[in-house]
């Protein structure tokens, strides 16, 4: 197993370089630059800043640079929860931990790095919660219905979860807003300061991935309930609750297991109409409002990030779903 | 002269009408037909879709309205006898608007939809068929888009190119592609080594008639079901870009461009939320309820009840 892992860790090396090489050179291909806001500075202001930047030198040096200064240079994770800083938070600076610069930012004055490390234990803090909901509501839902397809059960549970997939996000947020901070006023609106703050946003992200997972288990759990060792275990006489969480489970979330893996690397990293709504300072607006404003080392510091992560993620549920399917095997 | 044939050795094999014939008695897509009609969701989905598009297609022209027509007059006026959706800020037609808003939402599910279907079923079978390095080349390019933010994807390319609508079908397409081109190379990769090809092979049939009436139906299934599935996700991503800004420019309407115009007066104004996101997640809801019956009904494994 361990040599699994090393060798796709190996395998996963090159494909984060080219989405970064792939990243930088696409978006420096959009029409106009960072300094071309609606006051443009002065010519020679504008070379300057450009030199300073790096940005005046042929595309193919630029690139190579950006890759080099990204590229890990030590391996110390643990850094990454370190508190230099003393504010009772983890730093999660990825420049003391890998050795990894992502460049300044033209909008800002936190470099790239410290704006992830700023904003990504938020989303993750948010996303973690969304999955929690999501898995909670989803898994039960989802078992639910494949015990008695076709029951009113099964149609009440496949069409709420239905309605999870089908009212986006930016409907469902502004609707419960409406209703529980507006009119009950149980909540704020927005904002994120308490734990209360937390609620209603991860609740809107954690519906619509619920949804995902109530459907998922469903189909998973018909697939290995019509199985020959499910009605051997039954005719033993095991009970029906040792049934399903021993027997069926196991099998029966591999779908979920293996659509958890991108889309657990996407709540993690924050959702730009979450964040929009809610007025919360996550890593997901960056990745929307970076490219309008033609923040070139940001757009592809949050790309690289984020491509890491669904590298990472995915290594995980291939070696989740070896553990959880004994068929299956290492190559 | 018509005596039957006598075999002879090494001549390819002609079937006969009747053999024909019995093949088409029991068609996977009979069978299919009969479930899918027997599923009362999906055909609940299927006419919701068709009374959709004849709203959308239709209704502009028997409203008295158009969609950038304003009367200050009417401003936010609550859904009401004259303005059945009420009005939005500008006092315009809001029945209207979400009208010609659906002809975008469904013009973009459709026509993205088939760009994605034409890169992915091409992608997905060239590298099925061919196999070798020649597909490890290509699933690694899928592997590594995959490894792209979607999202971030479609906003680079709608800055890059400008906000024309024809080029935010494209750009959706350019990255729902992904998924299309895994099934299809699963499909016909396994089909590559199923007997009934093998036999076909054997009993001597030409290569255009294996591919033409036995791989392409059996290809066909899944990714029927999957275009189903992706006009949904489709039109959720255009909603979304409207959301951003991105998508189709005022004074044109979209569904997305309305729910987001709503969200921001919805303590007020709740029509403007509400109305847009009904009708775009009926569609939604519709597609899939169709989609999830297609996939019921063309699962081989299901047994002809």
């Amino acid at each position: 197993m361990l040599r699994f892992i090393t060798f796709r860790l190996l395998q996963a090396i090159p494909v984060v370089f080219i989405v970064a090489a792939a990243t930088f050179i696409m978006c420096r291909q959009i029409p106009g630059g960072p300094f071309d806001s609606e006051k443009p500075p002065p010519p020679e202001i504008k070379r300057q800043l450009e030199s300073f930047y790096g940005l005046n030198k042929p595309l193919g040096q630029q690139t190579l640079d950006y890759l080099w200064s990204i590229c890990p240079k030590k391996f110390m994770p643990h850094r990454l929860f370190l508190d230099a800083n003393n504010d009772g938070r983890a730093d999660f600076d990825l420049k003391a931990a890998f050795g990894s610069d992502f460049g300044p930012s033209f909008k800002s004055v936190r470099s790239v790095n410290e704006t992830i490390a700023d904003s990504f234990p938020v989303s993750f803090q948010l996303g973690a919660m969304a999955l929690a909901i999501a898995l909670l509501l989803g898994i039960p839902a989802g078992v639910a219905a494949a015990l008695r397809p076709n029951s009113w059960v099964d149609y009440f549970a496949s069409g709420i979860s239905m309605l999870g997939v089908c009212v986006p996000t930016f409907v469902m947020g502004p609707i419960l807003v409406l209703v529980f901070a507006l009119n009950l006023r149980w909540f704020n609106a927005s904002g994120w300061f308490d734990f209360k703050d937390q609620l209603l946003p991860s609740l809107t992200l954690g519906i619509a991935y619920a949804a995902y997972v109530a459907r998922l288990t469903r189909g998973g759990m018909l697939e290995v309930l019509n199985q020959d060792f499910i009605r051997t275990a039954r005719s033993k006489g095991a009970s029906e609750g040792r049934v399903i969480l021993k027997h069926a489970l196991r099998g029966g979330l591999l779908p979920v297991i293996s659509f958890l893996g991108p889309a657990a690397a996407g709540i993690i990293t924050g959702s730009f109409v979450i964040e929009t709504i809610f007025q919360v300072p996550g890593l997901g607006r960056h990745f929307v409002t970076s490219a309008f404003n033609r923040d070139y080392f940001l757009i592809t510091g949050t790309v690289v990030f984020y491509a890491a992560l669904v590298v990472l993620f995915n290594l995980a549920v291939d070696v989740v779903q070896v553990w959880l399917n004994p068929k299956l095997k290492f190559e | 002269m018509n005596t039957p044939a006598a075999p002879i050795p090494n001549a390819p094999f002609v079937p006969d009408t009747a053999f024909e014939e019995a093949e088409q008695g029991t068609s996977l897509w009979k069978d299919a037909w009969a479930r899918l009609r027997k599923n009362k969701m999906a055909v609940f989905g299927a006419g919701t879709l068709v009374f959709m598009a004849l709203f959308c297609l239709i209704g502009p022209f028997i409203s008295p309205y158009t969609y950038d027509a304003q009367d200050l007059n009417q401003y936010a006026k609550p859904p009401s006898a004259q303005h059945w959706f009420g009005t939005d800020k500008l006092g315009r037609d809001q029945l209207t608007r979400i009208m010609y808003g659906g002809r975008i939402s469904l013009a973009v599910g459709i026509c993205a939809t088939m760009v994605s279907l034409t890169i992915g079923v091409l992608w997905g079978a060239v590298a099925g068929y061919a196999g070798g390095k020649l597909d490890t080349v290509m699933m690694r390019i899928v592997d590594i888009l995959y490894a792209l933010p979607f999202t971030i994807f479609v906003i680079l390319l709608m800055v890059f190119f400008g906000r024309n609508i024809i080029l935010l079908f494209a750009a959706i397409g350019a990255v729902e592609w992904l998924t299309m081109a895994r099934i299809v190379r699963g499909q016909v990769q396994s089909l590559r080594k199923m007997e009934f090809i093998e036999a076909a092979i054997a009993l001597g049939l030409s290569r255009r008639r294996i591919i033409l009436r036995h791989m392409i139906p059996n290809v066909l299934g899944p990714v029927m079901v999957y275009t189903t599935l992706t006009i949904p996700a489709v039109m959720l991503l255009e909603a979304f870009l409207s959301f951003l800004g991105l998508g189709v420019q005022p004074p044109m309407s979209s569904w997305g461009s309305m729910i987001k115009d709503g969200a921001e007066v919805m303590e007020e104004f709740w029509w403007m939320l509400i109305l847009p996101g009904l009708f775009l997640s009926l569609t939604l809801f519709s597609l899939n309820f169709l989609g999830d019956g297609l996939r019921d009904a063309l699962d081989p494994k299901a047994s002809k009840d």
